[in-house]
C-alpha cells in the first residue's frame, strides 16, 4: 500500500515532449512507473522513444489532449511540464477530463492562476499536486515528479514536505528504514493537496507506521497540519520546519516562503506541533533521529 | 509606494489624486506652487506608520513645503531611506474608511476586508471592534461583478448616499487587483470628502512576482534600483536568488528548504561560536553549473561581512560531481579573488566522485566535512577566527 500513487497507476506526462517533460519521463520510467504517453496538442499523432526499467525500449504516443490520453490507454495521473503561462489552462484540460491524480512541477505560476483553478476543482475528481513542487514517489513502484529514485527504498515512512530538496535530505537521512509514499506538496502560496490532505491518507495506509512532516516559513498550513493531527492522527509524527532565521518580509525562494506582519514564522510552527505532540527536530539529522528513535521504539 | 499604487488605481478608474513625486525639496516647493493652496508632503518609502515617525506633513505655503520636504527626504523611518515625497493637495476628509482586497492562503482564494470605522486607525479598530471590520470571502472563480460590488458596500455599511460610488469604487479596485495580478490592493484611508466624494487617499498595491514575470513586463517599471541592496542588485543582474542577510556567513546550497535550513543550522552552530550568522541566501537551484558556482561565489565573496563560505549541496536531480567541477571551474575562475575558507558539504548523487575531485583538487581554502551539521559548524568555526 501506499497513497496516491503505486505500481498499477497509469502515468501521462503533461508536456512530454518539453526538454523538463523528456528528461523526467525517461527518469519515471527507469524508476518503474508506468508511463502510458503525453500529450502535446502541436505534436498530437507522433510518439517519443524512451527506455523502461528492464532497459526496454517504449514508443510513447503523443496526444492531442488530456481527454485523447485518457480514452487510449486508461491513464489515472497526470504530470505537468507546462511553462507557467500555460499551466492554468493544462491544469483546467486535466480537471475537465477527470484525471484522478494531476502533479503540477511547474515554478513560476501566477498566484491568481492557482486560486482560478483550486477553485474551478472543487466538487470535481482531480487531486491536484503542487504547484512548485517535486511530486510523489512510491519507492519501488512508481514515481510521478522529480524526485530522485535512488535515494531511498520502501519502508515504513510517510514523508509530506513544502521543499523538494529537504524531502531528498529527509529521504537520504532515513534511507535504512525506507519510505511508504514520500510527497512534495510545493512552496507556493497556494497549493492543491496540503500536510493535511497527506497526513489524513498516511493514517489511514496500513503500510505507513510513523510520519514525517517538513514545513517552512509562510502561511498556516503548519498550523492548521498542527492542529488536525491533535485531533485526527494516532501515527507517531515528527516535524521540521525550515527558516528560522529568515527576516521579515524577504521572499526565500520559494514564493509561499515569507513572514509577513509577524505572521508564519518558523517559531510559531514549531510550537503549534510541538503543542499537538509532534516533536520537532532543530535540524534535518536531529528530525531523522527522532524518527529513527521512534520506529525503533515500536 | 503610495504614488505608485495611486497610479495604478489611476489607470483602473479609481477616484484619487496622483499629486507630484519629487527628489528635492526646490522640486516640492515648484510643485507645491503649482497645486496652490495647502498641501501635504508625504515621505514614500515602503513602510507604513509613516505618519506617526514623521514623514507625512501639511504645507500652508509653498516655503512651508520646502521647508518639510527638506527635513523629511533622507529621513529614516523603520530602517528605510527616504528619497522621494509626493505632493498632494491637502484634502481634509470628512470620514475615513478602510478597504482591500487581498489573496487569501489559508483559505486559498481572496478576501474582501472593509470597514467604514477607523481608516487609518484600522489595526486599533480591528481589536476594539472587531465587528466593524467585515471580512468577506470572495470566490476566485467567480470574482466581483456589480452584485458582489453592491453587497460588499452594503455588508460593510457605506453610507447610502455613498453607496453608488462605493460599488464604482470597488469594481475599479478589483480592476486593479485581478488585471494587474496583485496580492494586495488596499485603500487606507477611503476617505469621503467635502461634497460626498469618496477618494483613495492613501493606498499600497503588492504585485504577485511569478506574475508579473508571466505577463507583465511593465511592472518592471516599478521597482526603484537605488532602493536594492547593492548585493542584491548584483545578485539579480546574474539571475540568482540571493537575499542579503546581517551575518558573517556566506551560504550557497541547493533548493529553497534546504538553504533555508542551511541558515538555521549555521545560526544554531553559530551559538557556539562567537555567536555568528548567516550572511545571505542564495539558491542556485537544480543545475550547478560553474558558472553559477562563479557567480554566486563572487556575490558572496563580495560581501565584505563575510568571513567564510559554507556551500551545502544536496544531489539530486543535480549530480554531485557537476557541483564539485562547479566550484573547481568556479575557483578558476574567481582566481585570487577567491580569499575566504569554503566548507563544502556534499552528499546524495555520485557524492563519493564529487568529493574526490575536491579531495583532488587540494585547494587550502576549501575544507570538506560530510555532514550538515558538521560543516555548519566548520564554518561557523572559521567564521570566528
Amino acid at each position: 500500500m501506499s497513497i496516491y500513487l503505486n505500481k498499477d497507476s497509469k502515468v501521462i506526462v503533461q508536456g512530454i515532449t518539453g526538454g523538463e517533460g523528456s528528461k523526467h519521463t525517461a527518469r519515471m520510467l527507469a524508476a518503474g512507473t508506468q508511463v502510458v504517453g503525453g500529450v502535446n496538442a502541436r505534436k498530437a499523432g507522433t510518439t517519443v522513444t524512451h527506455t523502461d526499467a528492464s532497459g526496454a525500449e517504449v514508443e510513447l504516443p503523443v496526444f492531442g489532449s488530456v481527454a485523447e490520453a485518457i480514452e487510449k490507454t486508461g491513464a489515472d495521473v497526470s504530470v505537468a511540464f507546462v511553462p507557467p503561462a500555460f499551466t492554468k489552462d493544462a491544469v483546467v484540460e486535466a480537471i475537465d477530463a477527470e484525471i484522478g491524480l494531476l502533479v503540477i512541477i511547474t515554478e513560476g505560476v501566477p498566484v491568481q492562476d492557482s486560486a482560478e483553478f483550486w477553485a474551478y476543482a472543487q466538487g470535481k475528481k482531480t487531486r491536484i499536486i503542487g504547484p512548485n513542487c517535486p511530486g510523489i514517489i512510491t519507492p519501488g513502484e512508481a514515481l510521478a515528479g522529480i524526485t530522485p529514485a535512488n535515494i531511498a527504498g520502501k519502508g515504513p515512512i510517510g514523508l509530506v514536505s513544502k521543499s523538494g530538496t529537504l524531502t531528498y535530505q529527509m529521504m537520504f537521512e532515513l534511507r535504512d528504514f525506507g519510505f511508504s509514499t514520500a510527497i512534495g506538496i510545493g512552496g507556493d502560496p497556494i497549493i492543491g493537496t496540503t500536510h493535511i490532505d497527506a497526513l489524513e491518507a498516511f493514517e489511514a495506509d496500513p503500510d505507513t507506521t510513523a510520519i514525517v512532516m517538513i514545513g517552512e516559513i509562510g502561511g498556516d498550513a503548519e498550523e492548521k497540519a498542527a492542529a488536525y493531527i491533535k485531533e485526527h492522527v494516532t501515527k507517531p509524527v515528527v516535524g521540521y520546519v525550515a527558516g528560522f532565521t529568515a527576516p521579515e518580509g524577504k521572499t526565500m525562494g520559494h514564493a509561499g516562503a515569507i513572514v509577513s506582519d509577524g505572521a508564519g514564522t518558523a517559531q510559531g510552527k514549531k510550537e503549534a506541533l510541538e503543542a499537538a505532540g509532534v516533536k520537532v527536530g532543530k535540524t534535518p539529522s536531529e528530525t531523522a533521529e527522532l524518527m529513527r528513535e521512534i520506529l525503533k521504539g515500536l | 509606494m503610495e504614488y505608485q499604487a495611486k497610479e495604478l488605481f489611476a489607470k483602473h478608474g479609481v477616484a484619487t489624486t496622483l499629486g507630484v513625486v519629487v527628489q528635492t525639496a526646490e522640486e516640492a516647493k515648484a510643485a507645491a506652487e503649482q497645486i496652490g493652496g495647502v498641501t501635504v508632503i508625504k515621505a514614500q518609502v515602503k513602510a507604513g506608520g509613516r505618519g506617526k515617525a514623521g514623514g507625512v506633513k501639511l504645507a500652508k505655503t509653498a516655503d512651508e513645503a520646502f521647508e518639510h520636504a527638506s527635513n523629511i527626504l533622507g529621513m529614516e523611518i523603520k530602517g528605510l531611506t527616504v528619497n522621494r515625497v509626493l505632493v498632494t493637495p491637502a484634502t481634509p476628509p470628512v470620514e475615513e474608511y478602510y478597504f482591500s482586497f487581498l489573496l487569501d492562503r489559508s483559505n486559498r482564494s481572496y478576501l474582501c476586508i472593509a470597514s467604514v470605522e477607523g481608516g487609518v486607525e484600522i489595526e486599533e479598530v480591528a481589536k476594539t471592534n472587531p465587528e466593524a471590520v467585515r471580512q468577506i470571502p470572495i470566490d476566485a472563480g467567480t470574482g466581483v461583478d456589480e452584485a458582489k460590488a453592491r453587497a460588499i458596500v452594503e455588508e460593510a455599511k457605506f453610507p447610502a448616499e455613498l453607496a453608488d460610488q462605493a460599488v464604482a469604487m470597488v469594481q475599479a479596485l478589483w480592476k486593479v487587483f485581478v488585471e494587474e495580478d496583485a496580492t494586495l490592493v488596499e485603500v487606507n484611508p477611503l476617505a469621503r470628502l467635502e461634497g460626498d466624494k469618496l477618494e483613495a487617499l492613501d493606498g499600497k498595491v503588492s504585485l504577485d512576482e511569478n506574475a508579473s514575470e508571466v505577463r507583465h513586463p511593465e511592472h518592471e517599471d516599478f521597482v526603484i534600483h537605488e532602493e536594492a541592496d547593492p548585493l542584491e542588485a548584483k545578485a539579480k543582474a546574474k539571475g540568482l536568488n540571493y537575499v542579503k542577510l546581517d551575518g558573517e556567513v556566506g551560504i550557497i546550497g541547493n533548493g529553497a528548504g534546504l538553504v533555508m535550513s542551511t541558515l538555521d543550522v549555521v545560526a544554531y552552530a553559530g551559538e557556539k561560536h562567537g555567536n555568528v550568522k548567516p550572511a545571505n541566501f542564495l539558491d542556485i537551484g537544480g543545475g550547478a553549473s560553474a558558472e553559477v558556482m562563479a557567480n554566486g561565489l563572487d556575490v558572496i565573496l563580495n560581501d565584505p561581512q563575510v568571513k567564510s563560505v559554507f556551500v551545502n549541496v544536496f544531489g539530486g536531480i543535480t549530480s554531485c560531481d557537476a557541483v564539485a567541477n562547479g566550484i573547481k571551474g568556479a575557483l578558476e575562475l574567481l582566481g585570487s579573488e577567491a580569499s575566504k575558507p569554503l566548507v563544502v558539504r556534499l552528499d546524495g548523487n555520485n557524492v563519493d566522485e564529487g568529493r574526490a575531485i575536491l579531495d583532488e583538487l587540494n585547494h587550502p581554502l576549501v575544507t570538506q566535512v560530510d555532514t550538515m551539521d558538521g560543516a555548519a559548524d566548520k564554518a561557523a568555526e572559521l567564521a570566528n577566527g
